[in-house]
């Protein structure tokens, strides 16, 4: 793409941003939101976080992990259980980079 | 003067403290991932102009992480544009529920509330306000978690743009990032019904992450969705 064909692009992009975030606030009057969207939007935000993280942490390449030298799953037990014990995200993500760096550096897991 | 006294007002109100609060403990985990997504678009071929007004105007991590690729071989623009918006799903799924709370704006006030909406502002919002109906304070509150999370985004990306030779990306700092998500789900986990809700995301998110155009979140949420709705029912046939 040309440099003034990727501008126009990212315009657009930056329009879909707003589409579909506003998606169901951009008529003055509501759209009918139907039941299962209801029951949906209450498992949404979990859900979505979920599916995000889970392959981040048990997948490599599209591949489910078979070994166990990978330094992920360490480091998100570890990150687990001082979440639970202290209820605080940001000690969480340390814990949880504290032991990922050592295993995937120092090892090369 | 006005404005500055406004804004004097708005920064020591109680709700927007607390919003810019509630956002600042994931923060370093969004500092992870705005860096690497500033990285990926400077190797993926992007001019530091371009890399920069995509993070400015776009201001949709996954979305422009998806779209990188498809630039760079120089797909068609609706192709693009379609791709982005079925990355963007789920935020038409977060719309209907920000409607129950921004239905009283003006329209370019809820358009704009829309627009700087990630997944983070959303999550922490419904979090501090479960039930869906108007309450006063909710604009400052979302503000506030706003005032955090899209300047240390911008800020982020715009170093990891200009220092993309530099950082070494073995070293995985992205995944700051997804331990940062791993909290947020934890804090979620507020009734037994949604660790089984939790638990089908994650296996079906994997089952089917080879779908194209990120569809296994989709795919993640509706069965999630399903979990939930015959538990619930369950659950209120035994009462």
């Amino acid at each position: 793409m040309s440099d003034a064909m990727t501008w126009v692009a990212l315009f657009g992009l930056a329009g879909i941003s707003v589409l579909t975030r506003s998606f169901f606030m951009i008529g003055e009057k509501p759209l009918p939101i139907p039941g299962w969207l209801r029951e949906l939007l209450k498992v949404a935000p979990l859900a979505a976080l979920v599916a995000v993280v889970a392959p981040e942490i048990f997948m490599t390449q599209g591949q489910v992990i078979t070994t166990w030298q990978d330094a992920r799953w360490p480091a998100a037990v570890a990150a687990t259980l001082y979440y639970f014990w202290r209820k605080d995200i940001l000690g969480t993500i340390l814990v949880g980079m504290a032991v990922m760096l050592p295993l995937k550096l120092g090892l090369g897991w | 003067m006005q404005l500055i006294e406004k804004l004097r007002a708005l920064i020591g109100d109680s709700d927007f403290r607390q919003g810019a609060r509630d956002m600042a403990s994931p923060s370093l985990g969004l500092a992870a991932w705005g860096l690497v997504t500033g990285v990926t678009m400077v190797k993926s071929g992007l001019s530091i102009p371009l890399a920069m007004g995509m993070s400015l105007l776009v201001f949709a991590g996954s979305a422009q992480l998806t779209a990188l690729p498809l630039i760079a071989s120089g797909a068609p623009l609706w192709v693009l544009l379609a791709t982005a918006f079925c990355v963007n799903l789920r935020f038409v799924i977060f719309s209907a529920q920000w409607r129950s709370y921004w239905a009283h704006l003006p329209r370019w006030r809820r358009l704009l509330s829309g627009y700087v909406s990630a997944d983070l502002n959303f999550v922490y919002f419904v979090k501090r306000y479960p039930d869906a109906v108007p309450q006063p304070g909710q604009q400052r509150y979302f503000w506030g978690g706003v005032a955090v999370n899209w300047p240390t985004w911008q800020v982020c990306s715009f170093t990891g743009i200009l220092l993309a030779d530099r950082i070494p990306t073995h070293w995985g700092i992205g995944f700051a990032g997804v331990l940062a998500l791993l909290g947020l789900s934890y804090s979620l986990l507020t009734e037994k019904v949604l660790w089984w809700v939790a638990v089908t995301a994650g296996a079906v998110s994997i089952a089917t992450y080879a779908l194209p155009l990120k569809l296994n979140i989709l795919c993640a949420i509706v069965a999630a969705g399903a979990v939930g709705w015959w538990l619930d029912t369950r659950k209120a046939r035994h009462e």
